[in-house]
């Protein structure tokens, strides 16, 4: 067995090395973002082999409504390039790890204009058959709330509370019935019960406390009696 | 005994079915061609009956969900009525029906309100309540003063 397994990784880094093989790339599908902040368009790859020193990225970009892309950032030989002419002129910022086979870029100050097609590209020699992969930018004044959200949170917040007071009565309920503990709205009942039933007598007790202890003494001299 | 309780009971299904046809029905807010409700906006432009879904801003949607659950709360309401009604003892008075009633109208009051208030930002200035809004409006004190007289009804043999 361990022969095989050594067998077959010989075989496999024999063979691999000598054809290139393809590279899948990541980007995400639909960013949404507010007119005026930045965000992070990210990048990155998938290939059978370590990251080589002649990995390159590169962002092409799209505006609606045109059919013609202009590159404008490229990283390529530990170095990177960015837009200093186009329409990203001092908004684009490498903010990539290539060791790490990330090629994101940040765009700072987004405008309407920025409407469009983000492409990149990667390759990672020898590696390099793969299709680019797009994210499409929406530039917003107020990102849109979908129909139905809040209506939704609002409707289960309130019915889950509900549903919360229901379980915790129950609970109460069932705890003060097994005589885990005993509530204190009884207590007072009790001792209001107590209270009234001593104003009969000549002198009401004012300290609680002298309740207590006529209770006790009665006990006991009920215990005393049960003695007997 | 009876008649008291049969006009509670009707009472009761009169303001859930005000709030039932408030809530559905699209006339919320209306001018001479377009009506629009908590749902949707309809229009007559051109010749041609047109509707769109309503705006999704944040206060029409708190509007639709105090609706809601306006309308959960009153059913809700009145299956406890019938609940309590076997199974309280003599002499009870039916507080959960009651709240659960006052609730329902606390809610209605309140999406009404905010319909009221927020209205204008996404209704244009030409159109004038409708009246599935006066329905709302209506449904409140009947369903306050239900509730009001679940909590002063004493149960009787």
């Amino acid at each position: 067995m361990l022969t095989f397994l050594a067998l077959a990784s010989v075989v496999l880094l024999g063979i691999v090395p000598e054809q290139s093989q393809a590279i899948v790339i990541y980007t995400g599908w639909e960013r949404h973002a507010l007119v005026g902040s930045d965000i992070r368009l990210s990048c990155s790859f998938f290939s059978w082999r370590w990251t080589s020193e002649d990995v390159t990225f590169s962002w092409t970009y799209r505006p609606d409504g045109s059919r013609d892309s202009i590159s404008i950032f490229h990283y390529t030989g530990g170095a990177a390039y960015v837009d200093n002419k186009g329409p990203f002129r001092d908004r684009l910022e490498f903010v990539g790890n290539p060791s790490r086979r990330d090629g994101s870029i940040l765009i700072k100050n987004l405008e309407f204009s920025d409407n469009g097609t983000f492409t990149c590209d990667a390759k990672n020699p020898p590696d390099i058959v793969g299709r680019p992969s797009s994210v499409r930018l929406l530039v917003f004044e107020k990102v849109p709330i979908q129909a139905g959200v809040i209506t939704g949170a609002i409707i289960g917040v309130v019915l889950g509370l509900l549903v919360l007071i229901v379980v915790i009565y129950y609970l109460m309920r069932f705890l003060v019935a097994r005589r885990v503990f005993s509530l204190s709205v009884s207590k007072h009942g009790k001792k209001k019960k107590e209270g009234s039933q001593q104003r009969q007598g000549p002198v009401p007790p004012a300290d609680p406390s002298k309740v207590k202890a006529a209770a006790s003494e009665k006990k006991k001299q009920e215990s005393r009696k049960d003695k007997k | 005994m009876l008649l008291l309780l049969l006009g509670i009971i009707l009472l009761h299904v009169a303001a859930l079915v005000l709030l039932f046809v408030s809530t559905i029905v699209s006339v919320w807010t209306t001018s001479e061609t377009s009506t629009s409700d908590l749902w949707i906006n309809c229009s007559t432009a051109n010749g041609g009956y047109h509707c769109d879904p309503a705006s999704t801003g944040e206060w029409i949607q708190a509007v639709q969900a105090l609706m809601i659950l306006s309308i959960i709360f009153s059913c809700l309401s009145l299956f406890l009525f019938f609940c309590q009604l076997f199974t309280l003892q003599k002499g009870g008075r039916f507080f959960l029906t009651g709240t659960f009633q006052i609730l329902a109208s606390l809610f209605v009051m309140s999406g009404a309100i905010i319909y009221t208030v927020m209205s204008p930002d996404w209704v244009p200035e030409t159109d004038y309540f409708g009246y599935s809004y006066i329905l709302a409006w209506v449904a409140f004190p009947l369903a306050l003063i239900s509730g009001l007289i679940y909590v002063i009804l004493r149960k009787r043999e």
